[in-house]
């Protein structure tokens, strides 16, 4: 079949999440013709996500339809490479989303920066402990992209997305409150911090009895009405739950339908172009430089849509499978340890100790997403690791984040799954317990990649893409260690009861973890060993932009939107002021 | 409300009787409430086996099939109204073996037993997994007994009372959130209580919550 071929346009992108929505209206802003392709469906706020329909546990934890939909296209999956890597069936350990305003429809809103050392990993490591530290295998390696060249557009997108918090650190100086060990901020956030509710409370004061400085997580569900630089209003959070994996009808969620897209729409030289699934960007004859996309629509007809630009701003899956589709960059091959796209394919790293109590009682239905109370003394290198068997770390929080009960019913260790005895627990403790949390950094490893399965495929014919991973002993080690830190801050509140697990053993697709999943498109200062360079820009394919999760070349402990959103700033920036300015590598 | 003889679209007799049994064993009514078969699971499950997700209409349904790790999730050829299908009839084929009994004549005990043997895999089915349709059997009838009413299973919001949720939220929660080991107890409200308007509503469109007065009912 032979595309129909589109007029030429500026820029096309494909993806309309946090990073397509903000480079579309930044480069529309900029008086570019732009088209944006999206491979999932329109959204209409005010119908879709209705009161009181978004109120469905069920419907939105899992089967809803802003989310991937596995009968077109999923990935596949093996712990290591001696596995057949089979298709992830059911969604499970993470749920990508498939609509106008991706997969940030249903985030959790924790807006938590990346710590300076999160981008400099690998050489301050090796700077304070020696090259010892890092196992053989890792792959983490500096950003060749800093903190402080980050840090205006971290503050651009917390602006754009209304983040409630409390500066820990105004320009160097220590604020009480917020969290001490964060980078150093040109502003405090655009709303104020959420208030604290009773768990929160209790965890707060075990954590000042250790010593430690506890603070509110930063989030972008809005903690007053706020109206953002593209003038748009959200509303206040009322903290009813049904919040991360739902949407949200009271339009307090930060997202691209609610900070970016009425705007945008506005603009005559911007088109969005829903149910139109791009399987490729088309090169010239030396493929040195993208011709622009070819996608099928709804119908299924193929169209070519040639552009100046070519942004890949889809989920990190995506981004790394078009790649590998096009040609794009060498694909990495584990053996030889070369190529560049699919290596350093990371997640997040956890651990959990769940506290019982029998007077106590914490309305554990209020709160919503990622509310919640937080300590950063175990995060990145903000401990000293002398002696210690890993590097990297964990922020240990308590979540608010609305109790659904279907998902969030704990009994005590001991306790059958099921019979009256079950019932019984459940009763008692369903509103008696709390989980302090860690949410921990994951490193890379040479044998953590994505790649082209060679055995499955998509409803276009086209290969699925294949993670091979694993937790690797520097995660184990480090989750068991903190798991005992936050074991001690829980003895601190006095339960009755407590059960702890650490992230062990292999990983698992099978229960939900958190939707994560970086790296594939490493930016970096090395063509050897990252996809992109520090704008983000192909290495090979000088006007193709792959932004967003994909980029990061290990996860940091801290969630990735807040830094992806930044990401998309500075990308955005960077194409603006010098890459239009001469069209080419920049670096 | 799911009306007083619930219709059934693909189950058949022997299966609902099988279910009603089962559902029952794993959350039993007792003097805290009613239990799963009481609250409609068994309805609910029916619902769930005749919508997308029973026939995996949006899960990866292309071979091959080999069984892959516990770490590599579903990888059964069956969709879940099919898994049922098979299974019950195993199940009963495996109780009269045993006990000469289909599986809801059986003691409590002795259902137990069966429902023990599947969950571990003890008992072999012939032609499905045991302990993945366990897997299905528990993680349904946990949906069917908290899922909003609407689904058919949490009749009269039995399960949430059971635990003490409110279900849809009252929109004054940022009033109440800093408060110390103050029990919120109120009369759930179901996205059907609120389309229907038996609670009255705010100016935001959400529920004025209706205290209870009886304080010892929920979260014992």
């Amino acid at each position: 079949m032979t595309p129909t071929k589109l007029k030429p346009v500026d820029a096309v992108i494909v993806g309309t999440g946090v990073v397509g929505s903000i480079l579309a209206k930044e480069l529309a802003d900029a008086e570019l013709k732009v088209v944006a392709l999206e491979r999932g469906r329109v959204i209409d706020p005010q119908h879709d996500f209705a009161s009181p329909y978004t109120f469905d546990e069920l419907k939105y934890d899992r089967h809803s339809d802003i989310f991937q939909d596995l009968s077109r296209e999923t990935i596949t999956f093996r712990n290591n490479a001696r596995e057949v890597a089979l298709p992830m069936r059911e969604m499970g350990s993470f749920k990508p989303g498939e609509a106008v305003g991706g997969t940030s429809l249903h985030w959790g809103t924790h807006t938590r920066r990346f710590l300076p050392w999160d981008f400099e990993t690998r050489s301050r490591t090796i700077e304070r402990y020696g090259k010892s530290q890092i196992l053989d295998e890792c792959s983490s390696q500096d950003w060749g992209l800093t903190y402080e060249e980050l840090e205006p557009y971290y503050d651009q997108f917390e602006h754009l997305y209304g983040v409630g918090g409390k500066a820990g650190n105004l320009n160097g100086e220590i604020q009480p409150g917020g969290n001490p060990f964060e980078g150093p901020r040109s502003r405090e956030y655009p709303n104020p911090p959420s208030s604290m509710n009773y768990a929160g409370t209790l965890f707060a004061n075990a954590c000042r009895e250790l010593g430690y400085h506890p603070h509110v997580n930063p989030v972008a569900a809005q903690t007053q009405a706020y109206t953002n630089p593209y003038k748009l209003m959200l509303g206040q959070c009322i903290r009813g739950g049904f919040c991360s994996s739902h949407a949200c009808s009271m339009g307090a969620k930060a997202n691209p339908l609610t900070t970016v897209m009425p705007a945008l729409l506005k603009q005559a030289n911007f088109e969005l172009r829903p149910l139109s699934n791009v399987i490729k960007v088309n090169l010239d004859s030396d493929g040195k430089r993208a011709t622009g996309v070819t996608y099928l629509d709804a119908a299924g007809r193929e169209f070519e849509q040639p552009a100046e630009l070519v942004i890949l701003a889809a989920y990190t899956f995506n981004n790394v499978r078009l790649m590998l589709l096009s040609g794009i960059g060498k694909p990495y091959d584990p053996a030889t340890n070369r190529g560049v796209v699919g290596r350093n394919y990371s997640y997040q790293s956890a651990g959990r100790v769940t506290l019982f109590f029998e007077e106590k009682v914490f309305n554990p239905f209020m709160g919503g997403g990622a509310r919640g109370t937080a300590i950063d003394e175990f995060n990145g290198d903000n401990f000293d690791h002398s002696g210690l068997d890993f590097f990297g770390g964990a922020y240990i929080a308590v979540a608010s984040s609305g109790a659904m009960p279907i998902k969030s019913i704990h009994v005590p260790p001991g306790t059958p799954r099921w019979g009256a005895e079950w019932k019984r627990a459940a009763a008692r403790y369903y509103q008696r317990n709390l989980t302090v949390r860690l949410h921990g950094a994951c490193q890379s490893y040479r044998q953590n990649y994505l790649d082209l399965d060679p055995n499955y495929r998509d409803a276009n014919g086209l290969p699925l893409l294949r993670m091979t991973f694993d937790w690797g002993d520097n995660e184990r080690k480090a989750s068991a260690w903190i798991t005992k830190k936050a074991e001690e801050i829980a003895k601190a509140m006095n339960p009755s009861l407590m059960s702890a697990q650490p992230t062990a053993g292999h990983y698992d697709i099978v229960p939900y973890q958190s939707t994560h999943n970086v790296g594939g498109a490493a930016v970096g200062a090395d063509p050897a060993t990252s996809a992109v360079n520090k704008y983000l820009q192909s290495w090979d394919v000088s006007n193709v932009f792959v932004i967003g999760g994909c980029n990061f070349p290990q996860n940091s402990a801290n969630p990735p939107t807040g830094t992806i959103g930044a990401l998309a700033c500075w990308a955005a920036d960077s194409i603006k002021d010098l890459y239009l300015k001469r069209p080419g590598p920049m670096v | 409300m799911p009306p007083e003889s619930q219709t059934y679209r693909y189950l058949t007799q022997p299966e609902i009787r099988f279910l009603d049994a089962a559902v029952e064993r794993l959350i039993p009514a007792d003097d805290l409430g009613p239990g799963a078969k009481g609250s409609g699971v068994t309805g609910f499950i029916d619902q769930q086996l005749v919508s997308v997700w029973g026939s995996h209409g949006r899960n990866y349904r292309t071979g091959p099939w080999p069984e892959g790790t516990p770490q590599q999730g579903f990888q059964s050829r069956l969709t879940p109204r099919e898994i049922y299908r098979a299974a019950i009839r195993e199940v009963n084929v495996h109780c009269l073996e045993q006990y000469q009994k289909a599986f809801e004549f059986l003691a409590p005990r002795e259902q137990d037993e069966v429902l023990k043997g599947l969950e571990s895999g003890a008992i072999q089915l012939a032609s499905v997994s045991s302990k993945l349709f366990f897997g299905l059997l528990l993680r349904n009838t946990m949906e069917g007994f908290f899922a909003d009413p609407m689904y058919g299973g949490n009749r009269d919001k039995a399960g949430w009372k059971l635990i003490g949720f409110p279900g849809v939220p009252a929109s004054d929660y940022n009033d109440l959130i800093e408060e110390q080991n103050v029990p919120y107890r109120v009369e759930p409200v179901s996205i059907l209580d609120v389309l229907q308007e038996r609670v009255k509503l705010d100016s935001q469109g959400l529920p004025k919550h209706v205290k209870l007065k009886d304080e010892g009912r929920s979260g014992r």
